[in-house]
């Protein structure tokens, strides 16, 4: 159909109008950029479709064997197919079991970023709106969260979720719990960058027209401030992402993040830690450096994107 | 001065308050504080008496003020766990913590400075963005699993280097310390790296971009052209002129660290306060958790109002803004 094509033609795809614009150029010319994209691409979409690629379901216990436990790497003397990266005592695949954690590692990340950005940018909206005493209040309370270490506050956080809720429900809320209590800790930068950026929009004359309109508070916020503040948010969002994942990380590894049950890469390194001694150094070695490549990749695109958005380095 | 130093204690001190109410809201309600300090059998009148001594059944009010009493003493309660003073407890495990960070902090300082100082100076080379590409890799590997892959390298394959514990300690008074012999001093190796690693990264990267910027100052191009020799430029005008914010956050690093110290006491099951809080969350040691976050905070409060109070000492300026900001009272 020549009309249609010509239609695409003169109507290039998101990822074409992506690809040519500003950003898009920065980011075909920076390799760390685009490569860590790659990889992250890959490592989602790996964990997203666990179950279609990993040998082995590792919460299926009719799929494991216990005589197959504590087999090396497939390259080492010992090594049996198709456990790639070797078995735990139990007999769990290594490689399955990896790919499982980071689905839940990285479910856990997105959430946490997701809530706190929510929880940040609401306040944001509002102590900067409305400014006087709801912004002195919400400000003090954003200073007094940042008064205290954030990893200690977590823990605590979660700690104290934990022991509220009936012991029955502990294990299938362990990651609401974890997203509760990272958000709950991380919303203080948005708050920031919305608040500084809102006050500014608020004496804007599209916002003054609005409110002669009398369109009410709530929806100048949402649809006419929100939208220009977003910039920096995103830049915070995506450096908070390797945050949010490397704090879920260290709640489980402290025994305070997800059960054994449902392991993230936290928990395996937990339990490969346990091992450490007996020589079976591919349970803790290979889940770490799959936290270390998505922390890394996320990073570094976080890094090209905060350079890249920002007028004064172009 | 007066007006500014009142307001930055103020502040602080309604921190601390608030870091205090949230120690109690936790102590108060997480769990009922007679049910675990009792074992089952304890009769009606035996919970009624301690609920009377730990006085549960005054007013919330009444309670908090009587909790922020006993803090300001010391007095932090009894353990549930192991039937101690808080206060002795904590006591007993800060010395470990301190020598922790103390090694960390004079590590992330002189290892951070010379590569901070090499990646500006040969910006270009290859060394120096390899040095760059580790320290974005040195913040994203987490701490622990670092410290894990040290022990394995170090401690079960090579055998060089202890994998737990502090070595031998030597008690001076109440203080017990691991850096006057030889086993305790290789004890802090491991742990003082894999604490220190992130830091080393902050330093090196604040010390790059201190000393680019004062690079092109005037005064850097004055002194090349009087012909100094570059390392008396390098070391002695531009150095000199980067040290005061590689200082301040050092300062201001040192509750991070106090508080990160809990994950590499952990991994190297190093006998200091943060193993002690991580093992109460396990616990449900309540005492033991609210009176850690409040003597973390208090020091993370205590740093940050010094650090602040310094810069308005050093620098007029801030003085004036604060107090043009905190109305007329001089």
């Amino acid at each position: 159909m020549p009309a249609e094509a010509a239609k695409a033609a003169a109507k290039p795809g998101r990822l074409r109008r992506f690809l040519d614009s500003d950003i898009g150029w920065s980011f075909r010319h920076t390799p760390a950029a685009w490569l860590s994209a790659l990889v992250l691409a890959l490592l989602i979409l790996t964990a997203l479709f666990c179950p279609l690629i990993a040998p082995q379901n590792p919460h299926d216990l009719a799929q494991i064997f216990i005589d197959k436990a504590e087999i090396p790497p497939i390259w080492s003397a010992d090594g049996e197919w198709p456990f790639l990266l070797g078995t735990d005592p139990q007999g769990r695949d290594v490689f399955s079991a990896i790919l499982y954690g980071t689905r839940v590692s990285l479910i856990i990340g997105f959430s946490a970023v997701l809530v706190s950005m929510a929880i940040g940018v609401s306040i944001g909206l509002i102590a900067g709106f409305y400014g006087g005493r709801i912004d002195n209040l919400l400000m003090r309370l954003g200073d007094t969260v940042l008064s205290i270490p954030t990893l200690l506050m977590a823990i605590l956080v979660s700690a104290i979720f934990r022991e509220l809720l009936p012991p029955a429900l502990r294990d299938p809320f362990a990651a609401a719990v974890l997203v509760v209590s990272i958000a709950l800790t991380s919303w203080v930068q948005y708050a920031r960058t919305v608040r500084a950026s809102t006050m500014v929009e608020r004496r804007k004359e599209y916002v003054l027209a609005a409110r002669i309109i009398k369109v009410p508070a709530g929806r100048i916020m949402r649809r006419h401030i929100l939208p220009n503040t977003l910039t920096p948010v995103m830049v915070a969002a995506t450096l908070n992402l390797g945050l949010a994942i490397l704090s879920e990380a260290t709640l489980s590894f402290l025994g305070v993040g997800m059960p054994i049950t449902q392991p993230s890469l936290g928990t395996l390194i937990r339990i490969g830690n346990q091992y450490l001694f007996s020589g079976s150094w591919w349970l803790v070695v290979f889940p770490s450096l799959q936290l270390g490549l998505i922390v890394l990749s996320v990073n570094l695109l976080g890094d090209w994107l905060r350079d890249a958005l920002n007028p004064k380095l172009r | 001065m007066p007006a500014f130093l009142f307001k930055r204690f103020v502040n602080a001190a309604g921190v601390m308050l608030a870091v205090a109410f949230l120690a109690f809201l936790t102590f108060r309600f997480v769990g009922d504080p007679v049910e675990l300090m009792l074992n089952e059998q304890a009769s009606q009148a035996q919970r009624d008496e301690l609920r009377v001594r730990l006085g549960l059944d005054k007013g919330f009010l009444l309670q908090f003020a009587t909790f922020v009493g006993n803090a300001l003493r010391g007095d932090f309660g009894i353990s549930y766990r192991n039937q101690q003073e808080v206060f002795t407890l904590i006591a007993e495990r800060f010395p470990a913590t301190f020598e922790l960070v103390l090694v960390a902090t004079f590590l992330s300082l002189a290892i951070g400075i010379p590569l901070g100082v090499y990646t500006a100076i040969r910006r270009d080379s290859l060394l120096a963005k390899a040095l760059q590409f580790v320290s974005v890799l040195g913040v994203s590997l987490p701490s622990f699993a670092l410290g894990i892959l040290f022990i394995l390298v170090f401690s079960v394959n090579l055998q060089w280097l202890p994998a737990f514990g502090r070595g031998e300690v030597v008690q001076l008074g109440w203080w017990s310390t691991g850096l006057l012999t030889a086993s305790g001093r290789k004890a802090l190796i491991l742990p003082g790296i894999t604490l220190s690693l992130f830091q080393i990264t902050l330093v090196m990267r604040l010390v790059r971009a201190e000393m680019l910027e004062t690079m092109r100052t005037d005064f850097i191009r004055f002194a090349r052209a009087r012909g100094l020799p570059a390392r008396a430029v390098n070391f002695r005008h531009a150095l000199r002129n980067c040290l005061m914010p590689v200082i301040t956050v050092t300062g201001l690093q040192i509750g991070n660290l106090i508080a990160f110290a809990l994950v590499t006491e952990t991994v190297f099951q190093w006998p200091g306060m943060g193993m002690l809080f991580v093992q109460a969350v396990t616990f449900v040691d309540i005492p033991v958790m609210a009176a850690y976050l409040i003597v973390v905070s208090f020091i993370f409060v205590s740093l940050n109002t010094l650090v602040d109070l310094t810069y308005a000492w050093v620098d007029p300026r801030l003085r004036e803004d604060a107090l043009s900001g905190g109305a007329n009272a001089r």
